[in-house]
């Protein structure tokens, strides 16, 4: 089973259940997919033992094939390819890599080259394997690397996907094609604005979710209202605790630290094992 | 006019109190929300929408299913994953690169307008927000916090504003650097965990390749005095300003919560570093 | 010869603008006779390339030269390409960076002078 991680906020504690819900389980591996700002590593502190770079196809032309007809740039919806003085000049961080230039081009002069964006690195801490994606600094697309972190996905294992905060392209990369999704909020204003647009984005997908809040004493009512409202499962709260804030912020895991958690996070598990078969997805 | 950027790169930090107290603070000022992907400074500052926009940008397939006549080269072309089985188009998947329009033998696919976000400009007790919802998986481009900050800008110039204070995006990709290119201080907000260090790296180097100066606030930094000063020496080291330490306070929870920012919910430890903080800023811009 | 300046308005009255892809028009200035005309540039919208399109464009029009506040690394290339001058660094009103041009008072840009997303906070 794949069980991604999400939540329309960031903060809320989704590395924080990600991270734990993998320390309480057997044959895991956990995929760090938040590849502009991935942390998972801090608190799992695997063995890292292969590194593999990321690339995207980037179009490069062959000056003595072309003969500056244009036809490149007439299909570049991105404004990746310009021609200026009969030349053509390919401009890579604007480009999505879609093939369209060097299918089209009437020549054959164009053809692709791969260009770095990124790194995979994986490894294992006791039973967990551990794999995440950095996107290099300067780089605009975060999907490829997160595609590639997800081709490390063996479904023989249980799978975790710790995704990026929100609700762009790069979320919906990361958990579509997963089995169930945990959305990770806080009882305030604004975890439930990020909340209800997360939602809206899981139920597009049409993917079974459930709730869990993080810092649940400290807010107010309106979250688990809405639940309740919407029909959507809350399947754990985790109340604030100095205690918890502390060993987060020296990058240990709680499980670790308060053993109680781990019976919770595998009780967790239980509940999503039932409530994907009953599915809250509408 | 001064523009000054509150960012973290991790979410999470406090980024939206501390817009939010500045917003207080400061005086002659209009507020941004670049956060486009999940804006949440209106909820602090009362805000009315007076004026709601549609954002375009780019573009989604669609297949007429009359002109199709099934050959599926459209299905090959994609690179995306977004052409179904039975050759109508995925949206969500759709990235709008039209390789699949420009080669339907029927030209039975086309590429419609896509109507990616909407943009609103809000009265606030605080005065002029400018902020924007974009919408469920579209590509976070960076155009739409392009398009917040220059219709701040105009407001700002109308009225003669002495500040825009912008509410950043977290990462580092696109929308963050269009929050921060042309302003005149990117104040860090971090938190003091390993992740927040971590993050706020990434972000720091950013804001150094766009030339902005940058200034830190440790948020809630008494949760992990250690690793607080940890980070301060870690900042000095860089020669980076660290304009103050705020405190945590089960208070601003309880002013998110009533739709209020800190400096009129309380007046507390928090607001007073708060207000030194401003008045830092103000001395030094 | 034809000029283009990045411009903030339609008239000679108008500030030149300081980015290049984004700006709201170009005043497209044939020397030999003083006549000129406002151009609305359409790429300040674009999400990637804005600069990239507009050089494209102007480049399209047969100008020789081009004068800006800044220019960022892609639409410096692409201009380069097409062999266009660039002159950067110009601010005030349209009319006097009209007359510095004129009198010599440029000098031409050997690179772009900002990088790249530069316009792109500002809109």
């Amino acid at each position: 089973m794949v069980i991604s991680v999400a939540s329309g906020k960031g903060g809320t504690g989704k590395t924080t259940v990600a991270v734990n819900l993998a320390l309480s389980l057997d044959n895991v591996q956990l995929l760090d997919c938040d590849v502009e700002e991935p942390n998972s590593h801090i608190f799992i502190k695997p063995v890292f033992k292969s590194k593999s770079k990321v690339f995207i196809p980037i179009p490069v032309v062959d000056k003595t094939k072309c003969d500056g007809c244009g036809r490149c740039q007439e299909v570049c919806i991105y404004n990746a390819v310009a021609i200026a003085g009969k030349k053509v000049l390919i401009f890579p961080e604007l480009c999505h890599g879609c093939g369209s230039c060097t299918y089209f081009c009437p020549h054959d002069a164009i053809k692709e080259e791969n260009e770095e964006i990124g790194v995979v690195e994986a490894g294992e801490k006791s039973s967990i394997q551990f794999i995440h994606g950095k996107l290099n600094i300067g780089k605009m697309m975060a999907p490829p690397v997160i595609r590639a972190v997800k081709k490390h996905i063996n479904k023989k294992k249980t799978v975790i996907i710790d995704a990026p905060p929100g609700t762009s392209c790069p979320v919906i990369t990361a958990i579509k094609g997963t089995d169930f999704v945990i959305l990770v909020t806080e009882p305030t204003p604004f975890g439930l604005n990020d909340l209800m647009l997360a939602v809206e984005v899981v139920r597009k997908l049409k993917i079974p979710f459930g709730v869990i809040v993080n810092r649940s004493d400290l807010g107010n009512k309106k979250t688990d209202d809405y639940c309740a409202r919407e029909h959507i499962s809350i399947l754990m709260k985790i109340p604030f605790s100095k205690k918890i804030a502390g060993i987060y912020s020296r990058g240990d895991s709680i499980v670790e630290a308060m053993p109680e958690y781990r019976e919770k996070f595998r009780e967790l598990f239980e509940k999503i094992k039932q409530n994907k078969d009953e599915s809250s997805a509408k | 006019m001064k523009q000054i950027v509150i960012i973290s790169g991790k979410g999470g930090t406090g980024k939206t109190v501390i817009a939010g107290a500045f917003a207080a603070l400061a005086r002659d000022k209009v507020m941004a929300d670049c956060d486009v992907d999940a804006a949440d400074l209106h909820l602090l500052l009362g805000s009315t929408i007076k004026k709601t926009y549609v954002f375009k940008s780019g573009f989604t397939a669609f297949t007429h299913r009359d002109r199709c006549e099934g050959c599926g080269v459209c299905r090959t072309a994609c690179r995306f994953e977004a052409v179904r089985e039975n050759f109508s188009i995925d949206p969500i998947s759709c990235e709008g690169c039209a390789f699949c329009s420009f080669i339907c033998p029927r030209q039975a696919i086309e590429m419609k307008a896509n109507i990616s976000g909407k943009w609103f400009i809000s009265e606030t007790r605080f005065g002029p927000l400018v902020h924007a919802r974009l919408g469920i998986a579209e590509e976070n481009s960076g155009k739409l916090v392009a398009l917040v900050r220059q219709k701040a800008e105009e407001i700002a110039a109308e009225k003669n504003c002495r500040w825009i204070i912008i509410d950043g995006s977290p990462g580092i990709g696109c929308p963050v650097i269009a929050s921060i290119t042309g302003t005149d201080c990117a104040v860090i907000v971090i938190e003091p965990t390993l992740s927040g260090l971590h993050d706020a790296r990434r972000v720091i180097d950013v804001a150094g390749h766009f030339n902005v100066p940058v200034r830190v606030i440790i948020n809630k930094y008494d949760l992990n005095c250690d690793m607080t000063e940890k980070i301060e020496h870690w900042f000095k080291d860089k020669n980076i300003k660290i304009l103050g330490k705020v405190g945590f306070s089960k208070a601003v929870v309880r002013s998110v919560v009533e739709g209020k920012t800190i400096i009129e919910y309380s007046e507390n430890k928090v607001t007073r570093t708060l207000r030194s903080i401003w008045r830092l800023i103000e001395e030094e811009l | 010869m034809k000029i283009a300046i990045s411009s903030s308005g339609m008239t000679l009255e108008s500030d030149v603008d300081p980015r290049f892809g984004r700006c709201p028009y170009y005043i497209i200035y044939e020397t030999e006779n003083d006549s000129f005309e406002p151009v609305e540039n359409k790429s300040g919208q674009a999400a990637g390339g804005a600069g990239i399109q507009a050089a494209q464009m102007i480049s399209s029009m047969k100008v020789e030269s081009v004068i800006s506040g800044n220019i960022g690394p892609n639409a410096f290339r692409v201009l380069s390409a097409a062999s266009v001058k660039i002159y950067s660094g110009a601010t005030g009103s349209i009319k006097n960076a009209v007359e510095k041009f004129k009198k010599g008072e440029y000098k031409q840009t050997g690179g772009p002078d900002v990088g790249s997303h530069f316009g792109m906070g500002r809109g």
